[in-house]
């Protein structure tokens, strides 16, 4: 019988199954970061248990870390405490890598596994955050866990699960100039709304994804989350370990070969059958703006905000009256005349080189317009140290400091706002963030998700443009 | 974990779809290493008219009285009423944890985000999936009637109204006897240690790659 990618996945690592198929997976890779692992952490002590296998964590602070003043240390002393405690759970258990707060290396979890070649081809990868899906474009079978998962996986290497569903997604075609990863899979999001993955495990595929690169790629995945699909995946080609050669952690030499050797089959076969299967065609995407708050809540940017009277479902209804509440937003706005205070670049969406070499590129087209004066700020956070010093290299910054953009130091920043970067209540964001739930991005924040280029062009005319204008 | 037996609760409706786990627990109370003491905050943006920080005294803080929950009648509740894909969103824990330590042992509703789902049978919370049909029912029962309670049943997975209609769910039997003992996941793992250790070694022949040493 021809074999899903899931399949062969799930295949290679089930320990064993119980009666009613719940099986025990063994956990390849596990992320670890500060605010779901004390109390794993704490639990395993508790019990007098010893980790598994320390060599399988890679461990960094993100969520609580500042973006500035890096040399005033943390100045919030309960996030302080917290990313205290996780230097000290990772001294005393050991790890593969652990880049700490101020660390050359350090950065978004989900940003510095792949980038030093810690997530490879095949592995089960899972991390106490729902964003662990982006590894997934290594078809990896990644899985977003709670902090108790958190702490069987220390404690056992593995994983308790029951095989899900298995999607296909399929985006067959070529996008338009100014189309990116993140208007895929927003477009995705508005199709299939954000439980349309539940109780599935998604491959993407089509010619459009197989297109994008392995940053593209992260970006996709990393949302599968937001359609409600717990894993979400790409199969492996020439992309992927073309990424992949000559990273911190990847395979060298003869083990490089047998590796590549047994990461080529990690593809679903030709006639694999998936319960579901979904098909978008590529070039009807539009750059894609949410209006809601619910990643569902999207349209193109030409478009305007929905009506509660154009849904017939009461409780679709009501839910949308309530967005357009929190949101401030009169039904039937034209998105391109709704402006924003802020403007957030970053997060493991969308913090990578070529996320802020496409906001840069944006902002160079402007030819010296630099930021609106009635946009208060503009934050540009790249996603790890390593990213921060390409960029510079790049001259990158230098272009986001001249257009009057702040440039920050690595970290998940005012994607979650639990750092001091965040919204006031009532000020509307242009974010790259993935959440656009209320409150996200500080009490009272409003949120509007959108691609890097798309956020330098809100930032630059002060509100929502077609970015396809502008370059 | 406790052991979940039979009980009679009184019902709180949420009347919405999408309920997320900002929603639930506010990022801000994520700061906390503890497990317990979330209570106070689930539903923190809905439920209080001020802006909560951990560590507040939150019987002095100003309520928003139209948040269903702070309603008379709705007090000491134990089962919630949700909609779609409740708990959808970020893979805190703390959710569940709020929710249980604000006095709910389980939830009623029409679906549950993954991950919301999973982390709830780690604590004791039992999500309930039942039909739209027989929640939007319940939703009407409740608000036609107050002190409205339901009887759940694990071991016979029903879920009993007050004028007498039985109502069946589903539930996975291993999530259902974990529950039903109290057991805890990592114990009944290691029992299977050996089995991991020798399902290790053959992977480290294998997918040598996979196993690079701490430096
Ligand atoms: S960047 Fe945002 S979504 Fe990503 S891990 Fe950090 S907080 Fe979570």
């Amino acid at each position: 019988m021809p074999k899903t990618l899931y399949d062969k996945l799930w295949e290679n690592h089930v320990v064993r199954t119980e009666a009613d198929g719940t099986a025990l997976l063994y956990i390849d890779r596990h992320l670890v970061h500060e605010v779901t692992s004390p109390q794993a952490f704490e639990g395993l002590k508790l019990a007098g248990r010893k980790p598994w296998r320390v060599s399988s964590i890679v461990a960094t602070a993100d969520h609580n870390t500042p973006t500035d003043h890096w040399e005033r240390g943390i100045e919030d002393p309960v996030s302080r405490q917290q990313v205290e405690t996780l230097d000290a759970n990772i001294h005393e258990v050991g790890a593969l890598a652990f880049f700490p707060f101020k660390d050359a290396r350090q950065g978004i979890i989900h940003v510095i596994g792949p980038e030093n070649g810690a997530i490879l081809p095949g592995m089960t990868v899972v991390c106490g955050d729902s964003h662990t899906s982006t590894h997934g474009a290594f078809a990896c079978l990644a899985h977003g866990i709670g902090t108790s998962e958190v702490e069987h996986v220390l404690a056992t290497q593995c994983l308790l699960q029951k095989k899900m569903k298995a999607m296909q997604i399929k985006v067959e075609g070529k996008v338009g100039a100014g189309v990116t990863a993140k208007d895929i899979v927003l477009a995705i999001i508005g199709k299939i709304g954000t439980a349309g993955g539940t109780g599935h495990a998604v491959e993407f595929a089509g010619s459009a994804i197989r297109a994008l690169s392995l940053e593209g790629r992260m970006t996709v995945c990393n949302m599968a989350i937001e359609a409600g699909a717990r894993v979400g995946f790409v199969a492996v080609d020439d992309t992927t370990i073309d990424y992949l050669k000559g990273r911190a952690f990847a395979p060298t030499g003869e083990e490089w070969a047998r590796a590549v050797t047994y990461w080529r089959t990690l593809v679903s076969d030709p006639h694999a059958s998936f319960d579901t299967v979904v098909e978008l065609d590529a070039a009807t995407i539009q750059p894609q703006v949410t209006w809601g708050t619910s990643p569902e809540m999207v349209v193109a940017v030409g478009g305007s905000v929905p009506a509660p009277e154009d849904f017939a479902d009461p409780v679709k209804r009501e839910g949308i009256v309530r967005a357009l509440e929190y949101m401030g937003l009169v039904a039937r706005t034209p998105i391109k005349e709704i402006r924003v205070d802020q403007v957030f670049i970053g997060s493991c969406t969308n913090s990578r080189i070529e996320d802020l070499r496409a906001a840069a590129a944006v902002v160079a087209a402007a030819k010296g317009r630099g930021k609106a004066a009635s946009v208060k700020r503009v934050l540009v956070v790249p996603g790890s140290g390593l990213v921060k010093r390409q960029a510079e290299a790049e001259g990158l910054d230098q272009i986001f400091l001249s257009a009057g953009f702040e440039w920050r130091e690595p970290g998940c920043s005012m994607c979650l706002a639990m750092n001091a970067d965040r919204l006031e209540p009532g000020e509307r964001c242009a974010s790259t963030s993935n959440r656009n739930f209320e409150g996200r991005q500080g009490a009272g924040g409003r949120t509007h998700l959108v691609s890097p280029a798309m956020a330098a062009a809100a930032a630059i005319a002060g509100h929502f443009t077609d970015v396809r204008e502008l370059v | 974990m406790r052991a979940f037996t039979p009980f009679d609760g009184l019902v709180a409706p949420l009347d919405r779809a999408n309920v997320d786990t900002d929603a639930i627990i506010p990022k801000q109370f994520l700061k906390s290493i503890k497990r317990a003491g979330f209570g106070p905050n689930a539903f923190d943006e809905w439920r209080y008219l001020d802006r909560g920080e951990p560590g507040q005294d939150c019987s002095r803080r100003p309520i928003n009285a139209d948040f269903v929950l702070n309603q008379p009648r709705y007090q000491g509740a134990s089962i919630l009423l949700t909609r779609d894909n409740f708990g959808c969103g970020s893979s805190r824990e703390h959710a569940p944890w709020a929710l249980e330590d604000y006095g709910f042992r389980a939830l009623v509703g029409t679906s549950f985000a993954d991950i919301f789902f999973n982390n709830s049978f780690k604590n004791g919370l039992l999500p309930i999936r039942l039909p739209t049909a027989a929640v939007d029912e319940l939703f009407a029962q409740v608000a036609a009637t107050s002190g409205y309670r339901l009887k759940i049943d694990l071991a016979a997975q029903t879920v009993t109204r007050p004028d007498g209609t039985v109502l069946s769910f589903d539930v996975d039997p291993f999530r259902k006897e974990c529950l039903l003992n109290g057991w805890d996941d990592i114990g009944l793992t290691l029992r299977h240690a050996d089995e991991i250790r020798a399902f290790e070694a053959k992977r480290q022949i294998e997918q040598p790659w996979l196993f690079s040493k701490v430096a």
